[in-house]
């Protein structure tokens, strides 16, 4: 039986019927083709594919579009201004070089942003422990570090 | 005006902005009309029989398009190996089939059986259950120690004692008389261990067939199209070249692992024909895990010959190095050609021996991973070097020195001609970068806390660059390794270039334009790099062995040389002076010793709209191309020093620091150079700390075959590193670089491996050094 | 993953009753382990009850010195709770330990005990702190409610209201991570409580226990060396890739010493 799910995803309302095994990676994916969110595993633990739910960062490759219905979604797309200026995040890792295969950077940018939401002047090591969700394989996560440092005294 | 001084500049990545916003199109992302969606079944065992393969329940599965199998492809070919190696005893190396899709046997967990096409992916997955595969499973060969012991299961009928190869190099009887009077020899006997590459984009590729024009079109995350195309249609399909069109957009990640041909890129091809629809097949991780071609796993055993005063007399190494069930791309050269030929190191060694022998196992085959061959050459002249200096009580730093090589052009006994460096320049940055004067007292305040602390380090040689095609070709390459690159100059002056190179994360887009904004003194704005579509590029060799720079890079400057020439020529006439007298300097062709010029954009609108133009002499428009085979490797050198803590209760390793200084030669963007430092590094210490793919040695079942299993490298696993680099540079390209990409994963595992056992007191610990296994270390050393 | 059919009741008993009326069907918490079983097909529920719409299990209150925390708490709400802080820190610091950052943002605390993982952290917390499992049907006591590798004393459509941790004298949980999957190779939760110390260990066995040799040192004086000297029996431990049964043991009596130390 297919069920309705309705959802507020970058500030847009969006309704759709889906299976009741659509998991909100593939409803943002596939049904939106919003394809900035990236699934990089299937057992839930490299965070490419880290969008927030009503603000928190939560890995939509393991949550049910369903258990999002009704809920504010934010993805990569939704984070820089509209005129296209980059969110503070997204502009520090740009600054010091947080990326390069860019595969992980939108699950990354979209958890780091919670990271400092939840801890505002993260310490070097607060950085890394509060990672933990998330893969890189490109950059030794030295720079992502640098980059969040950074951010998190703009985003002051 | 141009930009000033665009090489040495940490300029912000042009790719990035795309990436930041989530507007990267990446394999997967790409959804064609008519798609389908597919899924591999795949062998549950490592070695089996296949005694049926039914697919009637499957192919009337809801949304079901097609169900093929190995019989539906009997007559695809099988995938080729790229390399010819021949053994010591003059014959060639075996090349058993390699099958696209499974035929009379399955050799690995994973060796694809079926191929399901749907409409969606979940009625593809659901599909794939029904497929009924009968196997009689066989005994596994799967340790490569214990697959050639006499009454080993065979894998491949072809190599009854599983030995694809025994590889020979370097002067045995000079060794073998240098080791009988040698003062002293150190000993080592040890595995490197096997590793997944795990690029954070799974493999994906997307097949599309045209019934208009007989056409394929071949979407896929790889890191050379050209030669994936070549390979499929000459060696596998037998399709016409210019029929196929493979396009490797935005890759997320490579490392060598979307070097090679997979099978499921031909299977999918060959299928988005049989069911005229375009078929999409993405990796979930745990195929990933399973298909993707692993890296390193050797077996050694090294010996040091050396005099009294810590000289090294000679160096004698036999390796098995599993090679997995079937030839990959470039299996048989890895632990050869870029291995043997590398373990002069930086020193001068005068008489080296190496046999390798190749192994087939019951395992995923075993390919290029970051470094490729050379971590594995560094980790056992290294390895042997410091352990010698433990041996003989003398400082690791001095015997280094001793020997390293210090005049240039240097010919080793492997087989390669070093043509410049200066190993001491860098060992001397390192030991003051990593504050080496002050180890001691660090050591002491660790023992205060009850932790236990040592210094590793590791002076690593590359040869990158690949690679002269006359020599590769003297060596067994079945291709050339040159690169392409074509200069499209727009009439307003404005540049797209084409290059053969591919960047999956290297920067390409920014370096390259940095390269050719500073060579036409134009703003870096108006320069945008293509890459990656065998449809808009000439030509291309691909991105791997960190050759882009040196060799993709210096087929555009070849190109860029063209346009200027030609552009000389264009000024001249403008002008109305001598093409000799005609300077370009700065973005403008200048008349010599007068104030008379035309910007660049001038020449080439000029070029595009000939009214006032030489056209007897010469052809309207602004565009060249160049194809560049270099005349020697690069070799890249760098020295490494760790510091690691070590807490005997439970056998943490931490990382205390990690200082590095590399000579790369010039350095056209050093954000990005430090960057792909960072990266190397972390793979490296990765290795050494965290990472080993593991099988059952009975079964052969992959047991790392998730990250529940498989320990990938986490911020908090690693340190904040140290960079440094020293520039002697390139001295046979005219960009003067060498390649930055595999040095931090090829120089680092030694450095924490000496580390780990300097705190520990014990001449060998196994990698990965897992809490675990130090822990054991401990407990056996007490 | 397999089909399955989708239900969000918005009352306890109507969940209660979805979940009677299929055998097969199965409540979804945060889902961060049950999704992802699902995902990999080996987890075939004919149904999902997803309890996020029961705002009864929602919440975290003071309670006589302790806290009460309904069962679809999540944990990032549990780490940074003020009231759990106050009254049990060690709690509030495991909560912040859980999986990693977006699983603590959708895992619930009913869910973990449900689900009962063998190397989950909360199981030790619940056991090393006495606490009790509130369900629909009745009050559990944390001795009894755990029954092995992924197995409770959860019968069949009971569901989990809440938990009522008492507050401890001190306690603290430390935690030996697995390399790979960051789950508790061995986490040890000591408290010293109104009953006397405790020490519940996760990770090692096939479930959550606690070591009364342990306990007894503690209770005669609570201090680091009182745990340094009692060793586990390996027997019976988890061996794998990982750890071996003698590791898990050996880093049982380290962790127990460390997080007495902490304990203060």
């Amino acid at each position: 039986m297919p069920v309705k799910v309705s959802m507020t995803v970058n500030g847009k309302p969006v309704t759709a019927e889906v299976e009741p095994r659509t998991l909100l990676a593939t409803f943002i994916r596939e049904t939106l083709r919003l394809t900035g969110t990236h699934v990089g595993c299937d057992t839930a633990q490299c965070g490419a594919c880290t969008v927030h739910l009503n603000g928190r960062a939560v890995k939509s490759c393991n949550i049910l579009a369903s258990q999002a219905d009704g809920a504010d979604v934010v993805t990569i797309e939704g984070i820089a201004r509209a005129d296209g200026t980059l969110h503070p995040m997204q502009e520090a890792f740009r600054q010091h070089h947080g990326l390069q295969c860019g595969f992980c950077t939108p699950g990354m940018v979209m958890s780091a942003i919670d990271l400092v939401k939840t801890t505002p002047n993260p310490t070097e090591q607060q950085i890394r422990e509060g990672l933990d969700g998330n893969l890189c394989r490109c950059t030794g996560y030295h720079n992502i570090v640098k980059a969040i440092q950074a951010a998190s005294a703009a985003m002051r | 005006m141009g930009d000033m001084n665009l090489i040495g500049a940490s300029v912000k990545r042009k790719e990035d902005y795309r990436f930041l916003t989530g507007a990267g199109t990446y394999t997967d992302d790409v959804v064609l009309p008519q798609q389908t969606y597919a899924v591999f079944v795949r062998s549950p065992h490592a070695h089996a029989k296949l005694r049926a393969v039914r697919t009637d329940a499957a192919k009337k599965a809801p949304g079901v398009v097609g169900v093929f199998t190995g019989a539906d492809t009997a007559a695809v070919g099988g995938l080729p190996c790229g390399w010819l190696i021949t053994s010591k005893d003059g014959t060639p190396m075996k090349e058993p089939a390699h099958p696209i899709l499974a035929k009379e046997k399955v050799r690995h967990v994973g060796d694809p059986v079926a191929i399901v096409i749907a409409e969606t992916y979940a009625q593809a997955r659901d599909a794939a259950e029904l497929v009924d595969v009968d196997y009689e499973v066989l005994p596994a060969a799967v340790d490569v120690r214990d697959a050639v012991k006499p009454g080993a299961p065979a894998v491949h009928a072809e190599a009854p004692d599983n030995k694809c190869y025994v590889w020979g190099h370097g002067d045995a009887a000079a060794v073998d008389k240098a080791f009988k009077a040698a003062h002293h020899v150190t000993k080592l006997e040890f595995a490197n261990n096997r590793l997944i590459p795990n690029a954070i984009e799974p493999r994906a590729a997307n097949a599309v067939y045209s019934r208009a024009d007989d056409s394929y079109t071949l979407y896929v995350a790889n890191q050379n199209p050209h030669v994936e195309r070549l390979l499929m249609t000459a060696f596998v399909l037998g399709l016409p070249e210019h029929k196929v069109r493979v396009v490797a957009p935005d890759v997320g990640g490579g490392f060598g692992s979307k070097i090679f041909l997979y099978a499921e890129d031909v299977v999918l091809t060959w299928a988005s024909k049989q069911v005229n629809r375009p078929v999409k097949w993405t990796a979930e991780r745990s195929e990933s895990f399973m298909t993707d071609a692993h890296g390193r796993d050797h077996y050694t055993v090294a010996e040091l010959a050396l005099d009294k005063d810590g000289r090294f007399l000679a160096m004698r190494v036999h390796t098995l190095a599993n090679l997995g069930a079937y030839l990959s791309t470039f299996a048989s050269s890895v632990p050869t050609i870029l291995y043997a030929t590398l373990l002069a190191g930086q020193y001068t060694t005068p008489a080296i021996y190496a046999e390798v022998t190749g192994v087939f196992t019951n395992t995923t085959p075993v390919d290029a991973y970051r470094g490729a061959g050379r971590p594995e050459a560094t980790y056992v002249v290294e390895r042997l070097v410091e352990t010698a200096a433990r041996d003989l009580k003398m400082d690791p730093a001095e015997i280094r020195r001793r020997n390293f090589i210090r005049s240039f052009p240097y010919a080793t006994p492997v087989g390669l001609t070093y043509d410049t460096g200066n190993y001491e320049k860098t060992l001397d940055a390192v030991l003051k970068l990593a504050d080496v004067a002050g180890y001691a007292k660090r050591k002491e305040e660790s023992a205060k806390k009850g932790l236990l602390r040592g210094i590793g380090y590791s002076c690593y040689i590359e040869a990158c660059g690949l690679a002269p095609s006359n020599i590769a070709g003297a060596l067994g390459a079945r291709a050339g390794l040159f690169e392409a690159g074509e200069v499209r100059v727009h009439p307003t002056g404005k540049v797209t270039i084409f290059t053969g190179s591919h960047s999956h994360g290297q920067g390409h887009e920014t370096t390259f334009a940095q390269v050719v904004a500073d060579r036409l003194g134009i703003p870096i704005e108006d320069v945008d790099i293509q890459h990656g579509d065998t449809g808009k590029i000439l030509f291309g060799m691909g991105t791997y062995g960190s050759r882009s720079l040196a060799v993709g890079g210096t087929a555009i400057v070849k190109a860029l040389d063209k346009v200027v020439n030609k552009g000389k020529k264009i000024a001249a006439h403008l002008m109305e002076a001598a093409e000799a007298d005609i300077e370009f300097k700065n973005g403008f062709f200048q008349v010599a010793g007068t104030d008379k010029k035309k910007a660049f954009a001038e020449i080439a609108l000029t070029a595009y709209v000939p009214h006032n133009y030489p056209l007897d002499k010469l052809e309207p428009g602004l565009n060249e191309n160049a194809f560049y085979d270099p005349t020697n490797f690069t070799y890249p050198a760098g020295s490494y020093v760790c510091e690691v803590e070590v807490d005997p209760e439970t056998g943490v390793v931490r990382i205390d620091r990690f200082s590095a200084v590399d000579d790369f030669g010039n350095i056209v963007n050093p954000m990005i150079v430090e960057g792909q430092v960072h990266g190397g590094l972390a793979q490296g210490i990765g290795q050494a700390l965290l990472e080993g793919c593991r099988y059952d040695p009975e079964t052969g079942q992959l047991l790392t075959g998730t990250y529940q299993d498989y320990a990938m490298p986490r911020a908090d696993d690693l340190p904040a590193y140290q960079v440094g680099t020293e520039k002697t540079p390139c001295t046979h390209n005219p960009l003067g670089v060498k390649g930055c990409g595999e040095a931090g994963a090829i120089g680092s595992p030694a450095a924490v491996m000496n580390a780990i056992t300097d705190a520990l007191g014990v001449r060998d610990v196994p990698m990965p050094a897992t809490p675990q296994t130090v822990w054991r270390a401990i407990q056996a050393k007490r | 993953m397999y089909q399955f059919n989708y239900h969000k009741p918005a009352s306890l008993a109507d969940a209660a009753a979805a979940l009677a009326k299929n055998p097969d069907a199965k409540a979804l918490g945060g889902g961060q382990s049950l999704i992802a079983s699902m995902k990999l097909r080996l987890s075939q529920p004919s149904d999902l009850v997803d309890l996020s719409g029961i705002a009864e299990l929602r919440g975290i209150k003071a309670d006589g010195g302790g806290v009460t925390i309904g069962a679809m708490t999540r944990h990032a709400e549990v780490a940074a709770s003020a009231e759990v802080k106050k009254a049990i820190p060690a709690l509030a610091a495991l909560a912040a330990g859980i999986g990693d950052r977006m699983v603590r943002n959708m895992g619930t605390l009913g869910g973990s005990l449900a689900n009962n993982d063998p190397a989950a952290d909360y199981p030790a917390a619940v056991l090393g702190l006495g606490a009790t499992v509130n369900t629909n049907k009745r009050k559990i006591p944390a001795d009894q409610f755990f029954k092995g590798m992924y197995e409770t004393a959860l019968e069949a459509g009971e569901i989990i209201t809440s938990v009522t941790f008492p507050a401890p004298k001190k306690a603290a949980y430390v935690k030996f991570r697995n390399p790979a999957s960051r789950y508790a190779l061995v986490g040890v939760f000591v408290a010293d409580t109104a009953g006397g110390p405790r020490v519940a260990v996760t990770g090692a066995g096939p479930g959550v226990f606690r070591v009364p040799e342990m306990e007894k040192a503690l209770a005669a004086k609570f201090s680091p060396e009182s745990v340094a000297g009692v060793k586990v029996k390996a027997d019976g431990l988890n061996s794998d890739l990982h750890a071996s049964a003698e590791y898990r043991a050996h880093l049982v009596t380290v962790m127990a010493k460390r997080a007495v130390a902490a304990a203060g």
